[in-house]
């Protein structure tokens, strides 16, 4: 019985050795992973004297824990990795409106919310890539067309239980109406070389071994994947560009943040939501990740611009988390899982 | 250990074989049992409530489509599942833990020990290392491709992959538990039967495995509600079950409501579980009233020892060295370019919240265990039982479960002591530890309970009774009776909540004070973004931090049965 003995002391001096919450930092919840965010925070740190706290989690637990919290709560400010996260959490009241200048200089409108409660800090670009062995560019075309059957065996999908696919599905909905979009994902169904795979990574890996031959991916996997192994076979597409319908276009979400409702250091706050929304912090926080800076002046990763410009989709990003719980039981119904 | 003198009632061998009726014993007075069960179950049962108070307020309409598009396919996939995994985990687990207890073969000693390691490793980093391997785009096949010119293999699909991982990740919890069972109950009543000219097997099957049956039951229904609380592991094979509907329900389709809605309809599937056992087992206690004579075990010479080696080997190498090899590969390839002294706090955390987590729930089960031995009424039974259902439930959603109300408790507190003593505090309980101990609590109570409540059924009431009748009270039966004589299932106890803690990712995020990460909360941040290679590190980090810990529980929980 020596060992437990011995535990309870450990237990007791691990209790007494808790360390104190630190002398007021701003507090953040992000549902981005601590790699992206901590440069940043550390550069604020060493930049204003500020000290920055935070906790990593997915968006659905942070948003439970601040509305159990509630007034009580110690976060200052949200940060997620998509729109729909970001609008849900402004439906239920946990942020607030913050009106400023800076932010809104420097977030064009469109990558933010339109009543100013959360604000995109870098832009997620959903596309096509295919098999440069196997596909000649000129027979793509548009989101839509994927479903034509032309495809057939030939498409390879991400589940659909990720948001990104979720909200690339509001966008559609938001453009062609429920009917029209039920019946394009049954084709993309109807086109599926292999089951829906679990990640986009493992997506891009099957185009480039030739299992299928084009899929739909946010670019920074490609990216990511791309540094790893600089010889596969991978292309990116922009599809939506016909210069007749100038609204449609490439579909983005945005990585972004808000103020929370009861933040005990507004201005805390504020000033680092307007520190990491100036051109040389988004730089940061875009190019890390190989994602796409939310202000388009601001320079991208060079991998990035190789891959050239494009025309997003001008819908705000806000629809796409509006819509976004339709879009997943239209993809039920589809039977698309 | 004192079991020598406790075998002073030593009864006729034959009871241990016939359904004993249970005896009704006069000890603790009743209110007492309360007294000691209550606070615990409401650390158990609160996060419960709080999951099934969602029909209260119900989302309709999004249950009505979940109910429509995917109830009968994930009902469909989760009963396969079950019938897989507890097929597997059952026949693995029971096959070592008779061979390592009670047989004598090469490498015996070394397996007894390398058998538990895959609990080490989460199952969906295993998962995903499988994946890296043997999926249509991993190493394996990508080879026979390009080498071979081998376009089209079978691949195992979801179903079959998430059973193939799920049953290697879980055999550990039979195996572990039904091998200090074998090895309590001995060989000498095989042998009795074995004499009487019962054969090899039947007496295998008619005496050994009956009085192990208890301990088999508690290890298989731990690895069931795992399978069923699993997330990770089905999403990285796109498996829909009703877990992966649950988190659905709330991420996607933004409701908590009826995510809660769905997870207190797992619940109750484990309550049928629960109670499909306890019907099977009918109500017989398979109590020995003599301590197993020591040593005894069937040498397996020649082949049959070979063989046995070679089926230990292969499990091992199936269930631990590939995946692991493969890990280690990923976090020698990508993940040293992480590595930094931060790591040295990360293995701090997890190992210091792993040992007071396990300390603490096996107090507390071993609290909960006797509480009902001593009563065994209705009421009480069913109020423990109630209390590890936390185990069954989606960690995230458990943990919300514990937030909820302890947050609720913590604004009343810091009022209280503002309005009580004028002292300004802005929380007295989130951010501390206390509040991860409390979740840890309500989930992994269940882990612990299984090993102890078949131990202590393994403890005749005979020897309680005569303890008494000697003048011991009920702390000092404790203390001088059941916590010698259960240090094995104790033991045992403790180093599955402890891995089980390693390994565990939703209550530590969500309830982890600031700072205080964790190795798995470094898995989760890798993984998080799809970055597999990179979540390596900590994940063999994982298992090295875990392995030490098993080790040791191991060698003194054999060393507590011999």
């Amino acid at each position: 019985m020596k060992s437990i003995r011995m535990g309870v002391v450990l237990w007791a001096a691990l209790l007494g050795a808790f360390p104190a919450v630190a002398a007021d930092p701003v507090v953040v919840y992000s549902e981005r992973n601590e790699q992206l965010i901590k440069p940043l925070f550390d550069a604020y740190t060493a930049e204003t004297g500020a000290q920055v706290q935070f906790i990593t989690d997915k968006a659905g637990p942070l948003m439970a824990r601040l509305l159990a919290e509630g007034p009580a709560t110690p976060a200052d400010l949200l940060i997620t990795v998509d729109a729909g996260n970001l609008w849900q959490a402004a439906e239920r009241g946990v942020l607030q409106a913050v009106d400023s200048k800076v932010l809104q200089e420097n977030i064009p409108a469109h990558l933010r919310d339109p009543g100013n409660r959360w604000f995109g800090l870098s832009v997620r670009a959903r596309t096509i890539v295919y098999n440069t062995n196997r596909v000649n560019p000129g027979e793509l075309h548009s989101y839509e067309a994927l479903a034509e059957p032309k495809w057939r065996g030939r498409l390879c999908l991400r589940t659909s239980k990720k948001v990104y696919n979720q909200s690339l599905v509001a966008m559609l909905l938001a453009e062609h109406g429920e009917a029209a979009t039920e019946q394009m994902v049954r084709g993309w169904v109807a086109n599926l070389a292999v089951e829906p795979l679990s990640d986009d990574t493992r997506a891009l890996q099957a185009v480039a071994a030739g299992i299928c031959d084009v899929t739909l991916v946010n670019t920074y996997y490609l990216g990511r994947l791309l540094k790893e192994e600089p010889g596969l076979p991978l292309a990116i597409f922009w599809p939506n560009q016909d210069p007749a319908k100038p609204k449609t276009g490439v579909h983005v979400n945005v990585s972004g943040a808000g103020v929370t409702r009861h933040a005990p250091h507004r201005a805390q706050a504020v000033r680092l939501l307007e520190w990491l929304s100036s051109p040389a912090a988004q730089a940061v926080y875009a190019n890390i990740n190989l994602e796409y800076p939310a202000d388009p002046s601001v320079p991208r990763d060079p991998l990035v611009d190789s891959w050239g410009d494009f025309r997003a989709n001008s819908l705000n990003v806000s629809e796409a988390g509006r819509l976004q719980a339709d879009a997943v039981m239209l993809m039920d119904r589809a039977g698309y899982h | 250990m004192g079991s020598g003198a406790i075998a002073a009632g030593a009864g006729p061998v034959t009871i241990a074989l016939s359904g004993s009726p249970r005896r009704q014993p006069v000890m603790l007075p009743h209110r007492g049992a309360w007294w000691a069960v209550f606070p615990i179950m409401l650390i158990t049962l609160i996060p419960v409530l709080v999951v099934f108070s969602a029909w209260l307020a119900p989302e309709n309409e999004i249950f009505a489509h979940l109910r429509e598009h995917q109830l009968p396919r994930l009902l469909e996939n989760t009963f396969w599942l079950l019938l897989g995994v507890g097929i597997g985990v059952t026949l693995l687990g029971v096959s070592l833990a008779w061979l390592i207890a009670l047989c004598e073969f090469p490498g015996r000693r070394q397996f007894a020990w390398l058998l538990l390691l895959p609990m080490a490793m989460p199952a969906y980093v295993t998962a995903f290392a499988w994946l890296g391997l043997f999926d249509i785009t991993g190493v394996v096949p990508t080879w026979l491709r390009t080498q071979l010119g081998v376009q089209s293999f079978p691949t195992w699909g979801a179903r079959g992959g998430v059973i193939f991982v799920m049953t290697l990740a879980l055999y550990p919890y039979v195996y572990f538990i039904a091998r200090s069972a074998f090895r309590q109950q001995g060989l000498d009543l095989v042998n009795v039967a074995r004499s009487l000219g019962v054969g090899r097997w039947h007496a295998f099957r008619r005496v050994a495995l009956p009085m192990a049956w208890p301990a088999i039951a508690a290890g298989v229904l731990l690895a069931l509600m795992e399978t069923l609380a699993d997330f990770g592991t089905m999403a990285v094979f796109n498996y829909d079950t009703f877990t992966t509907a649950i988190y659905q329900a709330w991420f996607a389709l933004f409701s908590l409501p009826a995510a809660s809605q769905l997870a207190s309809i797992l619940v109750l599937l484990v309550m049928c579980l629960l109670v499909l056992e306890r019907a099977l087992r009918r109500r017989k206690r398979y109590a020995r009233e003599r301590p197993a004579s020591a040593g005894g075990s069937i040498r397996l010479d020649g082949s049959r020892g070979v063989a046995a080696s070679l089926y230990c080997a292969l499990v091992f190498c199936i269930g631990f060295l590939v995946p692991f090899a493969q890990l280690s590969h990923w976090a020698w390839a990508r993940g040293l370019r992480d590595l930094d002294a931060r790591y040295w706090s990360f293995a701090w955390h997890s190992f210091s919240l792993a040992a007071m987590g396990c300390l603490l729930v096996t107090a507390l089960a071993l609290v909960l265990s006797y509480a009902r031995r001593m009563h065994p009424t209705l009421a009480l039974s069913t109020a423990v039982r109630f209390a590890g259902s936390g185990y069954a439930l989606p960690g995230t959603v458990l943990a919300v479960g514990v937030y909820i109300p302890l947050a609720a408790l913590d604004r009343w507190l810091t009022g209280a002591l503002d309005a009580v003593f004028g002292w300004q505090v802005d929380t007295v309980l989130q951010g501390t530890i206390w509040v991860m101990l409390c979740a840890f609590t309500a989930r992994f109570l269940a882990v612990s309970l299984g090993p102890v409540e078949a131990g202590l059924g393994r403890v005749p009431v005979s020897v309680d009774e005569a303890a008494q009748s000697l003048g011991a009270g009920a702390w000092q039966r404790v203390r001088r009776l059941h916590v010698p004589l259960l240090r094995g299932s104790l033991l045992t106890a403790m180093a599955l909540v402890f891995v089980d803690i390693m390994k565990e990712l939703p209550i530590t995020l969500m309830t982890r004070p600031f700072g205080w990460d964790t190795l798995s909360v470094r898995v989760f941040e890798m993984t998080s973004e799809g970055e597999w290679e990179r979540a390596a590190l900590p994940a063999v980090l994982i298992v090295l931090v875990g392995i030490l810990p098993v080790i040791l529980l191991t060698r003194s929980s054999d060393h507590a049965a011999s």
